[in-house]
C-alpha cells in the first residue's frame, strides 16, 4: 500500500430545489493512495460526477472534509485554493462541450498556465504547451486548429493535455471515455495508464461502465443514490460482490463468449428520488433481501475485513 | 524524420496568428462585409474632413436661393433658408456618427457588463440588477431620454449619455440571456478548475461565445440611437439649430415633403446607408469572429 494522498471524509453536497433538498452526495468517505486509481461507478444521477466536482471545489461541498496531503483543502481561502488546483485537475466527460469553441488548441492548453502565471516568457509557455501535446500524443501541426475541426479522441487528448499542463499530482477523470467510440476508448485508456506510470499520477476514475473501470482501477467504489454502498479492491469486487446492488450491476456486464450462460439479476422498480430521501437503505424498494430494519435504519459502510467495505445490514 | 518535424514546427509557427489577424483573414472573404466596411470608412473620412469636402458652410444662408432642386451648384439642393443640403449632410455625419457610436458604446459596455454579472452570478445580484433594468424598461425609451437630457441640460455629450442610458436595459437583457445559456457548459467548469477568476471566465470564456446576438443588436442599435437623437433634437432637446444633424434635418424637412422631397430624401438616405453598412459589417464580423464558420 502506498502513501495516502487523498482522504474524503463524510462529504456531502446538497442542492436546493423547489421540492426540497436534493441529496446529490450524501456522506461519502474514501481514501486514495498515491499512484493508485479509485474507480467510482454507479448509474446516471447517483452523484458520481458531483463527488468529483465537490472534491475540486468546482461545486462547494455542503459539509465534510477533503484531506489532501494531510491538509483539509475545504478550509483553504481563495489564493490557497488556486494553488491547490495546480495539484488537482479534472478531465471532463464530453470533449465537445468541455473545450471553448473560440480558442485554438494552443490557447486551450496554455490557458491554465497563463491563469496561474507559471511562465514569464512566451517561448517558455509555448515550449511547455508543445511538450504536453507530445505527452498526450497530439500532433504539433494541430496547434492552431480549433476543437470543432478535430475528432472526439483528439479533443479528449486536448482535455487531458489541459489538465496535465499544470503538472498535477491528482486528476479526477469524469467519465473521460464514455463519449467516445470503443476503439478510441481503448486508446485513451492506454494513454491514461501510460501517463499514470510515467508521471506518478493518482486518479479518481468516474464511470458508469464497469468493464472500463475494471481495466484501470486498483480500488472500486460503487455508488447508489449519493452513497457509497460497496468499496473494495477490484479483484474481490468482481469475484465476489457483496452488496445486492453490486451483484445486480456485475451480472449486467456482457460476457464476450459465444453461448456463455450466466445468471442475470434483473432489478425491479426505479431509483428513488434523491430529493428529501426517507431514512433507511436507499436500495430498500428494489432489494430482494429486504426486511423491516432496512426501512428504518440506514446501513453504514462497514469494514468486513480484507479492506472491503459494504453498506448492508445483512453482510457481515 | 527529425527534419520533417522541424519543418512542421516552422509551419506551425508561421501559421500562428493572433486572433485579430485570424478574424481579419476571415472577414476578407466576406464581400458584403467588405462593402459595409468601405462605406463606413468613407463615412468616417467624410466626417473628419467635412471642412474640406463641403462646398459651403453648413450655416451659410442664401435667402435668394431657397428650396432649390438639386443642380450642379447645389447637388442636393437647398433648404428653406437657402443652405446647401449637401454641405449639411456632410457636416451632419459628424454629429450623427458620434451620437450613434458613442451612445451604443455606452449602452453595450454598461448594459453588457450588468447583464453578464447578473447572468453569471444569478440569485440576489441577478434579481437586483434585472429589477432595476425593468424599472428603466417600464419608462418609454424616448421619455427616459427626454428626462435625462432635461436633468443634465442640453448639449451633444448629454444627448449621447441620455440615448446611451435609455438603451442599457435591452443590452443587459440580451447579454444576461446569452450568458445564462453558456455558463453551465463544461468548458466554463474547466476554466474554474484551472483557477481562473470570475472576471476572466466572463470575459475570456463566456462573452466571446455570446457575441452574435450582441453584435446584431448593437448594429441595429446605432440606427436606433441616431433616430432617438433626432427625435430629441426635434422637440428642442439635444442638438440645437443651426448645427446639422441627419435626424434633425429629416424632421425639419418634414413640412416640405410634398413639394420639396429632396430635403428629407438626402439625410434619410445618409441614415439608410450608414445603417446598411453597419448591418452587413456586423453580420460579417459576427461570422468572422466565430472560428466554427471558418472555411
Amino acid at each position: 500500500m502506498g502513501d495516502r494522498l487523498l482522504e474524503v471524509r463524510n462529504l456531502k453536497k446538497y442542492f436546493k430545489t423547489k421540492e426540497g433538498m436534493l441529496h446529490a452526495v450524501d456522506d461519502v468517505s474514501f481514501n486514495i493512495n498515491k499512484g493508485e486509481t479509485l474507480g467510482l461507478v454507479g448509474e446516471s444521477g447517483c452523484g458520481k460526477s458531483t463527488t468529483g466536482r465537490a472534491i475540486l471545489r468546482i461545486h462547494e461541498p455542503t459539509d465534510g472534509e477533503v484531506i489532501y496531503n494531510n491538509e483539509n483543502i475545504l478550509k483553504y481561502d481563495k489564493n490557497k485554493k488556486k494553488k491547490m488546483l495546480r495539484k488537482m485537475q479534472i478531465v471532463f466527460q464530453d470533449p465537445y462541450s468541455s473545450l471553448n469553441p473560440r480558442l485554438s488548441v494552443f490557447d486551450l492548453i496554455a490557458d491554465p498556465l497563463y491563469v496561474n502565471k507559471i511562465y514569464k516568457t512566451k517561448s517558455e509557455l509555448s515550449d511547455r504547451v508543445k511538450e504536453v501535446m507530445d505527452l498526450v500524443g497530439l500532433e504539433q501541426r494541430l496547434i492552431n486548429s480549433y476543437p470543432h475541426e478535430l475528432d472526439g479522441g483528439r479533443r479528449q487528448r486536448i482535455g487531458i493535455a489541459r489538465a496535465l499542463a499544470l503538472r498535477p499530482e491528482f486528476i479526477v477523470l469524469d467519465e473521460p471515455v464514455s463519449a467516445l467510440d470503443v476503439c478510441i476508448q481503448a486508446q485513451i485508456l492506454n494513454l491514461m495508464n501510460k501517463l499514470q506510470e510515467q508521471l506518478g499520477l493518482t486518479y479518481l476514475f468516474i464511470s458508469h461502465d464497469l468493464s472500463v473501470v475494471r481495466h484501470v482501477s486498483d480500488v472500486i467504489a460503487v455508488m447508489y443514490l449519493g452513497k457509497i454502498i460497496e468499496l473494495s479492491d477490484y479483484k474481490s469486487m468482481f469475484i465476489d460482490p457483496k452488496h445486492p446492488y453490486t451483484q445486480a450491476l456485475l451480472s449486467a456486464i456482457p460476457v464476450p463468449k459465444v453461448g456463455a450462460k450466466r445468471e442475470r439479476i434483473i432489478l425491479e422498480g426505479d431509483v428513488p428520488s434523491p430529493v428529501n430521501p426517507p431514512p433507511g437503505c436507499g436500495f430498500y424498494g428494489r432489494c430482494k433481501y429486504r426486511e423491516d430494519i432496512c426501512k428504518e435504519k440506514t446501513p453504514e459502510l462497514l469494514n468486513i475485513g480484507e479492506g472491503r467495505y459494504v453498506a448492508c445490514h445483512f453482510v457481515k | 524524420m527529425e527534419s520533417n518535424k522541424v519543418i512542421e514546427n516552422k509551419k506551425a509557427k508561421k501559421k500562428r496568428n493572433s486572433q485579430l489577424s485570424d478574424t481579419w483573414l476571415r472577414l476578407r472573404k466576406d464581400k458584403l462585409a467588405l462593402v459595409g466596411l468601405t462605406i463606413l470608412v468613407i463615412l468616417i473620412f467624410v466626417a473628419i474632413f467635412a471642412d474640406f469636402i463641403a462646398p459651403y458652410k453648413y450655416d451659410a444662408q442664401d435667402l435668394s436661393n431657397i428650396l432649390q432642386a438639386p443642380s450642379s451648384e447645389h447637388i442636393f439642393g437647398t433648404d428653406e433658408f437657402g443652405r446647401d443640403i449637401f454641405s449639411r449632410v456632410v457636416y451632419g455625419s459628424r454629429i450623427s456618427l458620434q451620437v450613434g457610436f458613442i451612445a451604443v458604446s455606452i449602452a453595450v459596455i454598461i448594459g453588457g457588463f450588468l447583464g453578464a454579472v447578473a447572468g453569471y452570478y444569478s440569485g440576489k445580484i441577478d434579481n437586483f440588477i434585472m429589477r432595476a433594468m425593468d424599472i428603466l424598461l417600464s419608462i418609454p425609451q424616448i421619455l427616459l431620454a427626454i428626462s435625462i437630457v432635461a436633468a443634465l441640460g442640453n448639449g451633444l455629450t448629454n444627448l449621447m449619455i441620455a440615448v446611451g442610458i435609455s438603451s442599457i436595459p435591452q443590452y443587459a437583457r440580451i447579454v444576461r440571456a446569452a450568458v445564462i445559456s453558456i455558463k453551465n457548459e463544461e468548458f466554463v467548469e474547466a476554466a474554474k478548475a484551472t483557477g481562473s477568476g470570475d472576471l476572466r471566465i466572463i470575459f475570456k470564456h463566456i462573452l466571446p461565445n455570446c457575441l452574435a446576438p450582441i453584435i446584431v443588436q448593437a448594429t441595429l442599435g446605432v440606427a436606433l440611437a441616431i433616430l432617438t437623437a433626432a427625435g430629441l433634437s426635434f422637440i428642442g432637446l439635444g442638438i440645437q439649430p443651426p448645427t446639422p444633424e441627419w435626424g434633425a434635418m429629416l424632421s425639419g424637412g418634414r413640412g416640405y415633403i410634398r413639394d420639396y422631397s429632396y430635403m428629407t430624401l438626402f439625410p434619410g438616405l445618409a441614415i439608410v446607408i450608414t445603417i446598411f453598412a453597419l448591418n452587413v459589417l456586423g453580420d460579417g464580423l459576427r461570422d468572422a469572429l466565430d472560428p466554427k464558420l471558418k472555411n
